[in-house]
Order: C-alpha cells, then sequence, then structure tokens
C-alpha cells in the first residue's frame, strides 16, 4: 500500500495509519468545491424533458430555458445559431479548424483523411463541440448525440465559448467576428481564381511555404486593422486598374532583369517580428498575386492568435459555465437526476488530469486546470478560508459572478494562472515543479512542490509554461540589404540555452528562402549578442 | 418557440444533415493529387497482399509519413535549461531528482507531445472510387488502336423533334389537332376582317344603287358560306414525330471466361485464372454499366457453368482447348449478337494440349472468334517446374503465337505477384501512330 493514497482509505485504516510519519503537505481535502443543494429544494415538478431522445422543438426549448440562466448570470453572448450535422460533417469541419468556409489546400484533406481513418477504426471519438468566433456564433450539435450531450454542447459553446468570446480582451481587441465569414469566403475565392490563372502547382507553392511560417505572421502587440472583404475587393480591383494602365514592357524587363548593386549597404532598421508582414511587404521577387497569398494566411493566422493564448482561459471558462448553467437547470428542476448522470459522466471524461506517470499522460489538460481555476474563484468567493483570505484578500467573500466575469474578460493562460491559481487547485492537481538543467542531463530536479514554500514558485513556473514563447521559438528579421545581395538575416533570441532544432531550422528557412528568392540567414544569439549557431538554407 | 416569455433574442436551429455531402471533397483530393505516387505506390503494394475478391473495395493504405509532414520551428530538446509543471506528484519533496526517461522521451515532455509530426506511416481510408481510379491510372481500354476503332458504336434513333411529313404511324395527334386549330383561326380571322369591310360599306350605301348592293349582298353571302365549310384537317396540319439516327458507343459489356480444368490445372494455377478474370472484371465494370460473365470450362468436353463450379468444382479429364472456343462461340452468337455489346473473351490454361488441337484453335480464332469479339488476351500458366525439357514452350502458346491480331494478346504468368503487372501490361496506354 502506498502511504500517500491515505485519502482514498476507509475511514478506519485511516485512523489505524495516523502514526504514520508526517509529510510535509496538508492532506488532500476532498470535498466538493462547490456544494450540491439539498435533494429537493426549489425543485418543481416537471422537468423540460426525460429520456436521451432529443428534437428540435425539444432543443429551442433548452435553448430558451438556458438563455433565462444565463442572462442571469450576466453572460453576454453574440447571437447563437445552432447547426444540426452529422458526425461525416464534423469530420469535414475539425479539418478546416472549425472554419464552415475556408480555401482549399492538402494539408486540410491529410487532416479529414486522418481524422476520418482513425474515427471509423474506433480508435479516437469525435469533438464534441467545435466553435470559433464568429458573429453569428455557430455552435454545431451532432445528431449522434443524446439529448443530455446536446445540452450540455449548447450550454459549453453557445453560452460558454460565445460569452468568452465577446468579452475576453484579447478576442475583443484583435479579432472582429462578424467579418471573419466574409474574409475566408473572399480569401477561398481569391485563391481558387489564382489556381486558375497561375494553376494549382504555383498556388500549393506558395501557401505551403506560408503556412510552414504562419506562426510568424502575428502582431502579437500592435493591434491588426479590421478584416473587411469588401475593403481586400476593393484594394485589389484598385491594383489591377493601376497596373493595366501604367504597364511598360520596358520597365517590366528592366525590373526583372535588375543587376543585383553588391557595394549597398545593409539596411537599418528595427527588428520586425512578423516575418510574413516582412516578406509581403519587402520580398523582392513576389508577384503581387502571391503577396496576396502571403497576405491571407498572414491574417488568418493573426485572426487565430488569441485563440493560442487562451486554451486554459476559453476551455476553462466554457466549462465552469456549462457546468454552472446545467446545475442551474437541475436546481430549477428542469432537468431531471438521469439527465444529470448522463452529462456528468461526459464532462468528468472531460476534465480528467492523469497524472504525470500515467500510461494516458498527454501533458497538462486545460479544461481540467482551467476548471479548477474558475471553479476556484466561486469556491473561494463564497466559502473561503484562512488560507484563501491570506491568498486573495480581494476575492474572498465578494459576489462571485462578478469575480468570474473580471477573470474571463481580462486575462490570457499565463496571467490567468499567475493571477488565480490557487494553493488549493495546486494541491488538487498535486502540481510540482521540475527543472531539466543543462548541466545535469542524466536527472530532472524537484524545484517546488505544493506545500507552503512551493505554492509560489509552482504558480509562478507554470504561468511561465504558457508563455507563446515556450512553444512557438520567436523569430526577428533584423537585417536586409535592398540594394546588396539582398539576404536577410533572421535572429532567434535564444533563452536558457535552448537552441533551434537544427533539422526543423534548415526546413524553415528553406520556405523562407523559397519566398524571399535570395539568401536568407538564421542566427542564434543570446542575451548579450554573441551569436551561438547559424543555420542556413 | 413555446411558452417562453417572447423571446426577442436571435436564435435558430439550423438542419443541415441533408446539406449535400463532401464539403471538404476539395481538400481530400488536393490531398491525393499532391501525393499520387506515394499512394499509388501504396495502392499497388496493397492489392498485391490482399484476396482478389475484395480488389475493388475501397481500403485503408499507409504512405510513408516522411513527406507530408507540415513542418514548424520548435527548440531542440538536448539543448538549454528549462522548467516545467507536472500534475500527480504523489512521492517528491523539493531538491529530490527524478532519472531521466530513456529516450529523452516521457515524463518531461510536459506540453509537447501530440503537437510533432510523427515520423510513423500515415493511415487513412480510400473510398473505392478513389481506389479505382489510382488502380487503373493509366491503363486504357484494351483496344490497341483506339484513335482508328474507337468505341464500340450502333445505331440507335432518337427522337429528333417533329416533321411535316413521315409514315402514319408516326402522326402526332395532338400537335396536328394544335396546327388544325390555329390553321382554322388564321383563316377565319381574314374572313372575319372582309366581311366587315363589305357590311360596312352596304350600310353606307344610297338606296338608289341598287346594282352595287345585289353584287355586296352575294359578295357577302359567299364569304359567310365559305367560313361555315373550313376544312377540319388539312393535309397541311399533319405533324409527325421524327426520328434520327445517331451512333451510341455501347454501353453493356459480356466477359467470357474460358478456363481448363483437366487434371493438369492445379489449385494454384486455378488461383492464378481467377485473380486475372477478376481484374478483367473490375476493370470492366468500370469502363461499362452493366458487365455480363458467362463461365466456360473444359476439359476434353466444354461446358457453360455458374461461378462457383467454375472455381471450385474439381474435374478431370484429357484437354482440348477447341470445343471451349466453339461453345464461345455459341454462346456470343446466340445470346451477345447484337451491336451494342462488347465482347471480350479471357482464356487462361497451362497450355497442355494436343498440337493439332492447338493449330486448329490458332486456325478458329482467326476465321470466326477474332472478328466478333472486341478483345481476348491468354494468359498462359505453366507449370512451376523451373527447369528442363518440361519448361519449353506449350503447344497452345506456340501456335497462339502466330497469330497477330491487334484485338488479341497473350502472356505468361507464373506467379501471383505476376498477374498485376501482365494485366497491366496487356491493358496499357498504347502510342498510337499516326
Amino acid at each position: 500500500m502506498n502511504p500517500w493514497d491515505l485519502a482514498m482509505l476507509p475511514a478506519p485504516a485511516r485512523l489505524l495509519a495516523r502514526s504514520a510519519p508526517e509529510r510535509p503537505w496538508p492532506r488532500l481535502v476532498s470535498r466538493p468545491a462547490v456544494p450540491m443543494p439539498a435533494p429537493g429544494v426549489l425543485r418543481a415538478a416537471t422537468p423540460i424533458a426525460v429520456g436521451t431522445e432529443w428534437t428540435v422543438p425539444l432543443l429551442e426549448r433548452f435553448d430558451v430555458a438556458l438563455a433565462a440562466h444565463a442572462r442571469w448570470l450576466q453572460l453576454d453572448t453574440y447571437p447563437i445559431q445552432y447547426e444540426v450535422i452529422t458526425a461525416a460533417q464534423m469530420i469535414d469541419l475539425c479539418s478546416t479548424i472549425g472554419m464552415p468556409v475556408h480555401y482549399p489546400h492538402w494539408s486540410f484533406g491529410k487532416h479529414l483523411l486522418g481524422q476520418e481513418h482513425t474515427y471509423k477504426k474506433g480508435m479516437s471519438g469525435l469533438a464534441y463541440e467545435i466553435v470559433i468566433n464568429t458573429s453569428p456564433s455557430l455552435v454545431y450539435l451532432m445528431e449522434t448525440n443524446t439529448l443530455p450531450l446536446q445540452v450540455l454542447v449548447m450550454a459549453h459553446a453557445a453560452y460558454g465559448h460565445n460569452a468568452f468570446f465577446k468579452s475576453n480582451y484579447l478576442f475583443r481587441q484583435f479579432t472582429q467576428a462578424d467579418g471573419i465569414l466574409d474574409y475566408l469566403t473572399f480569401a477561398r475565392n481569391f485563391i481558387l481564381e489564382c489556381e486558375q490563372q497561375h494553376g494549382w502547382r504555383e498556388v500549393e507553392r506558395v501557401l505551403d511555404c506560408c503556412h510552414a511560417l504562419a506562426p510568424y505572421g502575428v502582431d502579437r502587440y500592435k493591434k491588426p486593422a479590421r478584416l473587411s472583404a469588401s475593403r481586400e475587393r476593393e484594394r485589389l480591383a484598385e491594383r489591377l486598374r493601376f497596373a493595366q494602365h501604367h504597364y511598360n514592357p520596358d520597365v517590366a524587363y528592366l525590373y526583372e532583369n535588375a543587376e543585383v548593386k553588391p557595394e549597398a549597404s545593409a539596411e537599418a532598421f528595427d527588428p520586425q517580428e512578423n516575418l510574413l508582414y516582412f516578406i509581403e511587404k519587402r520580398a523582392p521577387k513576389l508577384a503581387p498575386w502571391q503577396r496576396e497569398l502571403v497576405r491571407i494566411v498572414r491574417k488568418i493566422s493573426q485572426y487565430f492568435y488569441p485563440q493560442r493564448l487562451t486554451k486554459v482561459a476559453n476551455e476553462g471558462a466554457a466549462t465552469f459555465w456549462h457546468y454552472t448553467l446545467l446545475h442551474e437547470l437541475y436546481d430549477h428542476g428542469q432537468v431531471d437526476d438521469g439527465f444529470m448522470l448522463e452529462w456528468l459522466s461526459n464532462h468528468s471524461d472531460v476534465v480528467t488530469q492523469p497524472s504525470f506517470d500515467a500510461e494516458h499522460y498527454r501533458g497538462m489538460n486545460p479544461y481540467a486546470l482551467g476548471f479548477s481555476i474558475y471553479r476556484d474563484i466561486r469556491r473561494i468567493c463564497e466559502h473561503p478560508t484562512d488560507e484563501d483570505r491570506e491568498w486573495f484578500p480581494r476575492l474572498a467573500a465578494t459576489d462571485w459572478v462578478e469575480a468570474v466575469h473580471f477573470a474571463m474578460s481580462n486575462f490570457k493562460d499565463e496571467s490567468l494562472i499567475e493571477q488565480y491559481l490557487s494553493p488549493k487547485v495546486m494541491r488538487d492537481l498535486r502540481l510540482f515543479a521540475l527543472t531539466d538543467d543543462e548541466s545535469d542531463r542524466s536527472k530532472y530536479s524537484v524545484r517546488a512542490i505544493h506545500n507552503e514554500h512551493g505554492y509560489a514558485q509552482v504558480r509562478q513556473m507554470l504561468a511561465a509554461q504558457y508563455r507563446p514563447e515556450v512553444h512557438t521559438p520567436p523569430l526577428a528579421v533584423t537585417r536586409f540589404s535592398a540594394d546588396g545581395d539582398r539576404a536577410l538575416l533572421l535572429q532567434h533570441r535564444v533563452e536558457r540555452g535552448r537552441l533551434l532544432d537544427a533539422d526543423a531550422a534548415t526546413e524553415i528557412l528553406g520556405y523562407v528562402k523559397e519566398l524571399w528568392h535570395f539568401d536568407v540567414v538564421l542566427e542564434e544569439v543570446d542575451a548579450s549578442d554573441n551569436r551561438l549557431k547559424i543555420h542556413r538554407t | 418557440m413555446s411558452d417562453s416569455p417572447a423571446p426577442s433574442r436571435y436564435m435558430r436551429v439550423v438542419d443541415r444533415r441533408a446539406d449535400p455531402p463532401g464539403r471538404s471533397a476539395v481538400n481530400r483530393e488536393r490531398f491525393i493529387r499532391r501525393f499520387k505516387d506515394e499512394i499509388k505506390r501504396a495502392v499497388d503494394d496493397e492489392i498485391g497482399k490482399r484476396g482478389i475478391a475484395d480488389v475493388g473495395k475501397g481500403s485503408k493504405v499507409s504512405i510513408p509519413g516522411r513527406g507530408l509532414k507540415e513542418p514548424y520551428l520548435h527548440h531542440d530538446p538536448k539543448t538549454g535549461s528549462r522548467d516545467f509543471v507536472l500534475p500527480g506528484n504523489h512521492e517528491y519533496i523539493p531538491g529530490d531528482t527524478i532519472a531521466r526517461p530513456d529516450g529523452g522521451e516521457g515524463g518531461g515532455q510536459g506540453n509537447e507531445p501530440g503537437e510533432g509530426e510523427s515520423r510513423d506511416d500515415f493511415g487513412f481510408v480510400l473510398s473505392r472510387d478513389e481506389f479505382l481510379q489510382l488502380f487503373f491510372d493509366d491503363l486504357e481500354l484494351p483496344n490497341l488502336e483506339r484513335t482508328r476503332i474507337g468505341d464500340v458504336t450502333y445505331i440507335h434513333t432518337r427522337r429528333a423533334g417533329y416533321s411535316k411529313d413521315g409514315v402514319l404511324a408516326n402522326l402526332s395527334p395532338v400537335l396536328t389537332m394544335r396546327m388544325s386549330i390555329a390553321r382554322r383561326i388564321a383563316l377565319r380571322g381574314g374572313i372575319a376582317r372582309q366581311l366587315a369591310e363589305l357590311e360596312r360599306e352596304l350600310a353606307g350605301l344610297e338606296p338608289t344603287e341598287t346594282e352595287r348592293r345585289l353584287a355586296l349582298e352575294d359578295e357577302i353571302a359567299q364569304l359567310r358560306a365559305r367560313r361555315g365549310q373550313l376544312p377540319f384537317l388539312e393535309e397541311i396540319d399533319r405533324r409527325f414525330r421524327a426520328r434520327q439516327p445517331v451512333a451510341v458507343p455501347a454501353t453493356r459489356a459480356v466477359m467470357l471466361c474460358l478456363m481448363d480444368v483437366s487434371g493438369s490445372m492445379d489449385e494454384r494455377k486455378k488461383d492464378l485464372a481467377k485473380r486475372f478474370f477478376a481484374l478483367l472484371y473490375l476493370f470492366l465494370e468500370r469502363k461499362y454499366s452493366a458487365v455480363e460473365v458467362v463461365f466456360i470450362r473444359h476439359t476434353e468436353t466444354a461446358q457453360e457453368v455458374d461461378e462457383k463450379t467454375f472455381f471450385h468444382d474439381p474435374q478431370s479429364g484429357g484437354t482440348l482447348v477447341m470445343p471451349a472456343l466453339q461453345l464461345a462461340q455459341k454462346v456470343i452468337e446466340t445470346r451477345f449478337a447484337g451491336p451494342d455489346l462488347n465482347v471480350y473473351v479471357a482464356q487462361a490454361s497451362d497450355g497442355d494440349c494436343g498440337e493439332d488441337d492447338a493449330q486448329r484453335c490458332a486456325g478458329y480464332l482467326r476465321s470466326e472468334l477474332l472478328p466478333r469479339v472486341r478483345y481476348f488476351a491468354y494468359i498462359d500458366i505453366p507449370s512451376s517446374h523451373p527447369s528442363g525439357w518440361f519448361n519449353r514452350p506449350s503447344d497452345l502458346w506456340q501456335c497462339y503465337e502466330t497469330v497477330a491480331d491487334s484485338g488479341f494478346a497473350i502472356r505468361k504468368v507464373h506467379d501471383r505477384r505476376d498477374i498485376w503487372p501482365v494485366f497491366r501490361e496487356l491493358f496499357a496506354r498504347k502510342e498510337t501512330s499516326a
């Protein structure tokens, strides 16, 4: 018997084991964070529906009920449109990142085929829901789901995610929910037209390059311009008019065969983080339509950027709200016990966090982490302990709806964890922090665990883990000479000695070169500008 | 909406299940187009492996994952130091160390698994159509001079509107009546106009102009009579349904499978023959809307049997090929003589027959059978003795070799592996010389 499983033992055994040496962290308390209402309280006689069969009118009645509770919980949402779809259509959607329209590309086909295969073989289930930041918000209900599952998806996507998209500062500042579908239609038509004019091979070649560089097509701090399909169309038409009016074969010839002046010096400018933007504007030999392709991929990548920064916050909020909304339904007697048991079983599958040594451990589960954080905010507001008063003096015993909305609106993953990860959640998830040190590769060393001394450090390290730089090494364009050899110099600032994977770097450089047409060099420098490594194409 | 308090919100449920499927078909097709070579190789491998009965089904194929990975920039896990947080601690306290799992992978890879592109094979399922498309890619109809002969066509008369003449049997009553009504309306209109004119003149006459009045009255009476006597139906009203002869490609095919089932044909040889027949069937099925299959087996005598008997019923005896050819000829003449049929014959044998029989067969083929069929393929399945005098070409092979016809092909098949290449070779797209 592992002595650390004490909490799981039946009572007498635990009493006997009391004499075991004290552990440096408190014993787990496995009490539900939000106390369930006493049975029979507020329970109306007739639920909206019983059983698992769903019909469209039933879904509408549930939506009305959910909307009423959502209003009471101050959830502000975009208009909702539910779409009932088949499993095959769900696979379709997943393959284009949830976009109902998208330009055609083989990589989407690859995801489609792969997903279809694993689904048909029963190796994986399908996503319950997929929702992107659009207005109206499109919520997909799969026909094979039971009624409780449909309602779960409605509460999760149509109210949880939808409210998150509408209120979170990143989405408010960086994306426009009402413009994206139009823009994608425009992009699709433009790309199809390019395929007609220039051949699919050419178009695919450029798109492949752009896709590989898509993570480097975002402005991380500057607010991007509004997406507008009509403005894009106008701009293109204007460019075409201009080109037709001013076409001069002699100039075109000179431009095509321009001589490279070797003596000119490199242009000095501030480092540019948005590589695709730089290529679109400055690449010496791209044709106008190729620049447009770069621009399209860049815009779409930018649109998805907030999504990448808010996995935990977004999924956590949506999960918290569906949990809350469905319990509201239950408390008002609108659903019965069977309904609750059914969705709770799915819910608990979703928010399971396997421990790191479990066979099915796949990293931190954003649903589990996010859900625990938001739920603990509510607990701290409603039933604060002394510990909470110490850690969250301004949160304890305040209005929880207010507090959750504040947390939902003003944070991304990194800051949400930094601000709200409570000692209780760290204990529940048994988080501990490790360091993999350069100096000794044979082992990891444990830095901090979920105890009094470690809370702050674990929290800070977990938050740092969600910085985008951890997954996507930052690149910047630091130098290029427009009139010289036109070589492009990219720079990677190395953090704590973490160099780039050489193969991947060479491959990516190949793509950059394909767009840039001249030499591209990638240097890795440390904090004091010492050059550590150079990658060339 | 039901009893709710007037929801003014915008919300609706759209049922998309009936939408046309395959919104992503274009992406699917693009994927296949891009990796066509790899996928084709996989399809060919797959065919080698599986039973011929399943050849036509769509299937799972795997292609090497290397070519289709979408690279992304990432850190080299072997460099630098990093911190990470893991869930599920149950024994460690600060200062402990954990031995790194072998291979550098494992517990430590906190957040990266799942993101990476695996180097394993990429498996996916091709639909039946996609599968066959690749399977038959660059195979042509087994007509070696396609441009000259073209598809088998036959004359089909097709409706082509109406005409003014034709045989009575084709008369279109409805249209004829319509023409008649139109004609009568047109003529009556003219008469009415004339009448009105005359009557106006009559009314305006002075009482003294008797002569003119009489003449007018007479004319009016004549016109009235003419109006009353307009013929109901005239020659020019008749309309006939017209038909036009057009040449249409034949869309039906019949395939005759001839197999020697004498004692020398063992299971291995039968299996090879079966594979060949199945491939041919699949090929024809793709090309034509309806394919009929006739199985003819022979020893010294020939008989038409069903598929099961054909492949599985053991029979022994000597070998005479001629009766089988004659039976095939009879079947074609009696049942498949129409001009709209493509006749294909596939013969499989170990060629182990008497020399005079073989010679007669070759002659019969040349004179009788070949003119009637679109393609005749013979595969020779020699016994598996690799050496010795037994290895000489069989009699049938030697005689068939003398037959030179564009619709005739012979090949040797030794092994299961040979079937597909032989099939490909037989039906490969030929360079058409001008």
